[in-house]
Order: C-alpha cells, then structure tokens, then sequence
C-alpha cells in the first residue's frame, strides 16, 4: 500500500446549497470509483475537514458518474449571501478535498 | 398543433453578470430554436424589489435591454424565441421597455409574454394569517422572526406556465421567479406536447436543464479535469441542448466555437450544487440524477438519455430575503522579507485598537490572500512569500462599529508593520448583509398568472 492525495484519482466540483458546501467527486477512471468509494467516506472527509467544516458531513453515491457527493454542512461560514469568507460559496472547496490523502494498493500504477 | 420531433435550445446566461457577449452569440454562431438566459441568483430579488420601490418602472435585469436590442432581429428574423427569468420583480415593466427597444428598431408586432404571481411578498401577512407558516427550511424558524426586517418573498414557478405563454404564441418570454431548469423544459413541454404525467421525460428535460443553467460551466469553463487542455475558452462555445420528444437530449455547442463538451464536463456540472442526487425537486418532478446515462457522440456532444423521474411535492420554494446588519471588507498588501508575520503582526494591532476603542462585532474575519484564503486551515505554511494580501471581514448590527473598523484598516500602512502597499481603494464602507431564507408553500395558495402581449 501507498499513500497518495486524491487529486491522483479524481475530479471535482464544487458549490454551495445554503451554509451546506456542496462536493462532487468524480473518478479519473471508472475503475478508481470502487476505491473512491471505500476510502472516501463521510467520516474520513468530515475529519479532512477539520476547522472548516463545523456540521455533519453526507455523502450520496452516484455509481452511473463514477461519483460521489459530498454535502458539508456548516462549512462556509453562515452561507453565500452572508459568509464574510473570501470564497464564500466554496468555489474552491473541491481542489481542498482533493488534498485529502488515502492508502492505495502499489499496483494501481500511481 | 403539429409536434416537432427536435429542438435546439440554447443557453445563453448563467447568471447576472455572465459573458455579456455569449446571448448575441447562441443566436447568430448557428442554429438555434430557443435562446434561455438566467438573471436571478439567491438575493438578486431584494435588489430588484428595492429597485421597484424607488420607481414603479423598475425592478427587472436592465442589463437584458442591450442583450434584446442586440438579438431582436433573430427574433423576428430567424424565429429564435427567447426565454427568460430577468422580468424580476417587474416583468410587465421589463415587457414595456422591450416594446420601446422594438419600436425604435421598427420593429411591428411583436409578442411578449410575462408569467408572474410568483411574487408573495404583499402577501406575506395574509399567508402567514392563513397558517402558511413559511418556516426557514434550514433552521425551522418561523417568518415572523425576520418579518419586520424582509426585503423579499417569491416562489420558484416552473415550466408549465412559461410553456402556456410560448402556446399563446410569445416570441419571448419575461418570469419573475422561475427555476433555472423550468427555462429549459419549457420548449420541451409546449413542442413535444407533454404533460404533467410525461414524468420521466420531464425529468430528462430538467436534467437539461441543469446541464445549461450554469451556461459556459457545462462547455469547458470551470473545468477542472482538463482545463489546460480545453481550447480557445476566449471564444468559448455556451452548451446547447438538442432535445428530442422521447426525452432524450443531446447537449453540443455551435460548430467552430471554443470550449469543449465531453462526458467529463458534463459529469462535473451535474455535480454542481445538488443535494441527495436521487431528489432533485422542481415544480414539475423529481429527477433522480443516479439514473442518468452519458454517451459521447461524436466530437462536442453528448447524448443524455434514461432519465428517470418521480410525481413533484405538493410544494413550491420559497425564496425570501432579509436585512439582517452590515459588513465591511478590506485588504491591504504586504511584501517580501516577512510578508506573511507582517500582515498577521498588522492584523493583531488592527484588532487590538478596536477592542481598545470598545467596538465589538458579530464576527471579525481574518484571511491572507496568496496563503489561505481558499482552502483555510489545509493550508501548507509556506516558507517565504513573495507577498501576501492581508484581508480582514467584520460583520455586525451596529453599522456605526463596522464604519469604525474602516476607519482603522488604512492607517495600519504608517502605523505598523513595513512594506505595506495596496491601499488605493480606500477606507471599506460598510454595506448592507442580505440574508436568504428558503422555505416551503404549498402549492394550492397561488396561482401563476401568464399574459401575452402583441404591441400596438
């Protein structure tokens, strides 16, 4: 096993629904879905997450995507319209996701 | 009525405030049957409604005149009908200025439609008396909380009253508040002739419609995948849905244009802010977004198909918006030896005169531009920046505390830390936060109202 960021295995997007940061998480290859899957759950991503995020963390399968969504509630400082943040509707919370590190098996060529 | 088999609509605004020059494009770059553009964000309708207050003959997107006055000769010419939610607060007064731009290019004729009732915030009181309670669908509190203080109330309408006007014959057609997907389904409905029990096409035309709501985010804009590799984005092509009448769509761009529509970019808009991707609600259905399929066909296009879909709520959104303090931003930037203990050191002083002069606030936002600002605390701490840009937010009920933070935020480049510059921009005045409040009504307490015009 390695350790590799999740920027290796996916792409994303993301947006805001409220004070909820809405994540999109989507697999380079349908293969890496299954790992994805494993890996990336809603707890793990909650802990990533840490300092940003202040609710519950929901994640939604979308295996005809190759995708996951995450939903992060609390996690943009009181929401779009009144978040004083910089990036206020978590534009950028998608690339922040994908710093997010995982075990890999050695053989899946990474 | 005879039914189209095919139609080719066209987004051509994402938002208020997208490529101006994208509209103008749709229509003249190739085909297109219907052009939709979406004007109207969160608490873009308190704008409008203040607007309004201040002359009856505004609270629309003005920013739609010079858009018409530039495609009115495809709508008259090539028959492209014209779909959109910039009538705001006022469509009827949005229709009357498109009158006035016809008549001076000579135009004769002409039929606009406005779909409105959706604007409930007269009758607030009354449906809060009727038991309408309006509770914020986040927190569970009810109206009356921010009553006293609301700006604005509509509901989300669909598609069914935008296609009722296009039956009527509107070339184009002005909404209040009407869901960026219901743009897009409505040519669907009125071409195809389908009803509210065609569930899972009309699912697939929402899915459409997701797809073009965000304009150029489906053709190759905000790509992340790949955007190195996403051609001449400075001529970038907005997505176009091909729809068919057995619901299947296929969303290309005009030939010759910049971008790039692949399964890749349409797989990253459909994760665009969505919730449970089995509920996506609208007022006509809910589509279930695990059920779509995506098939490339051929360079820039992708067909979208096996949508399926459930019977709608009973509900409608509600959209309020409310007046809840002020906010202040500013930014002052720092250069190398230090620049990132520089503008923390200026941050700490800022803070302390403040507290020291009695000014408190609701909330005091510190970020560093260049270090943090994106992703907060996943920052790596950098080594040494070349500079940083120093950004502190404050928010709170007391305008007169967030002037003070102001006032105090500029000084800080003769009184504190070195190597500070970027301060041409001036003291932050403090400016008005407009809070959202969504809630839920149902559906019975109101009716759309649609009316078609031919100008005399």
């Amino acid at each position: 096993m390695k350790t590799v960021q999740l920027v290796k295995l996916a792409h994303a997007r993301s947006g805001d629904k409220g004070d909820a940061s809405n994540i999109g998480l989507i697999a380079l290859k349908p293969e890496y879905y299954a790992l994805l899957k494993e890996k990336a759950t809603a707890e793990v991503v909650k802990k990533h997450f840490a300092g940003i995020c202040t609710g519950p963390v929901e994640r939604y399968e979308l295996p005809n995507l190759h995708a996951l969504n995450f939903l992060l509630h609390g996690a943009l400082g009181g929401g779009g319209t009144v978040s004083l943040r910089n990036d206020a509707q978590g534009k950028t919370m998608s690339t922040a996701l994908l710093r997010m590190e995982i075990e890999v098996p050695d053989d899946l060529g990474l | 009525m005879e039914h189209k088999e095919q139609i080719r609509i066209a987004s051509g605004q994402g938002y208020w405030g997208d490529l101006p020059q994208a509209p103008y494009w749709q229509v003249s770059k190739g085909l297109t049957d219907y052009l939709v553009m979406d004007y109207l964000a969160e608490v873009t309708m308190s704008i409008l409604q203040k607007q309004k207050s201040r002359d009856p003959n505004l609270g629309y997107a003005k920013d739609l005149l010079p858009v018409m006055e530039q495609i009115l000769p495809f709508v008259v010419q090539k028959n492209v009908r014209v779909i959109t939610n910039g009538g705001g607060v006022n469509p009827q007064a949005c229709r009357d200025a498109i009158f006035d731009i016809a008549r001076k290019s000579g135009v004769r004729g002409l039929k606009v439609g406005v779909v409105y009732g959706d604007d409930i915030y007269e009758r607030v009181d009354a449906l809060l008396k009727n038991g309408h309670e309006l509770k914020n669908m986040e927190t569970g509190a009810s109206l009356t909380t921010v009553r006293d203080r609301l700006q604005s109330a509509n509901v989300y309408f669909g598609a069914f009253p935008i296609a009722e006007a296009l039956k009527q014959g509107a070339q184009i057609v002005l909404t209040g508040r009407a869901t960026d997907t219901g743009l897009t389904l409505a040519p669907m409905i009125h071409e195809f002739g389908w009803s509210e029990k065609d569930i899972d096409k009309l699912a697939a035309g929402i899915v459409a419609g997701h797809i073009l709501e965000c304009g150029g985010q489906s053709s190759g804009g905000n790509f992340l995948k790949d955007w190195k590799h996403v051609p001449d984005l400075a001529n970038i092509g907005f997505p176009i849905a091909e729809a068919h009448d057995d619901g299947t769509v296929y969303i290309t761009k005009h030939e010759g244009t910049g971008g790039l529509v692949s399964v890749d970019t349409i797989k990253e808009q459909l994760l665009y802010e969505i919730g449970d991707p089995r509920e996506y609600i609208t007022p006509e259905v809910i589509a279930d977004f695990t059920s779509i399929k995506l098939k490339e066909d051929g360079e820039n296009r992708v067909r979208v198909y096996d949508v399926k879909g459930r019977p709608p709520t009973d509900s409608y959104k509600v959209s309020a918006a409310y007046s809840d303090g002020y906010f202040a931003v500013g930014t002052l930037t720092y250069g190398w030896p230090d620049a990132l203990e520089k503008a923390q050191a200026a941050d700490k002083i800022m803070r302390q005169r403040l507290s020291d002069l009695g000014y408190k606030y609701d909330e005091f936002h510190t970020e560093y531009l260049g270090y943090n600002s994106c992703h907060g605390p996943l920052s790596p701490v950098q080594v040494e920046m070349n500079e940083v840009v120093l950004r502190v937010a404050v928010k709170g009920k007391d305008r007169y505390a967030v002037e003070a933070f102001g006032r105090q935020l500029v000084p800080l480049v003769l009184t504190g830390p070195p190597t500070v510059t970027g301060f041409g921009a001036g003291r932050p005045k403090p400016q008005e936060v407009v809070a959202y409040w969504p809630a839920l009504l149902s559906k019975s307490a109101l009716q759309p109202v649609v009316e078609v015009t031919e100008m005399i």
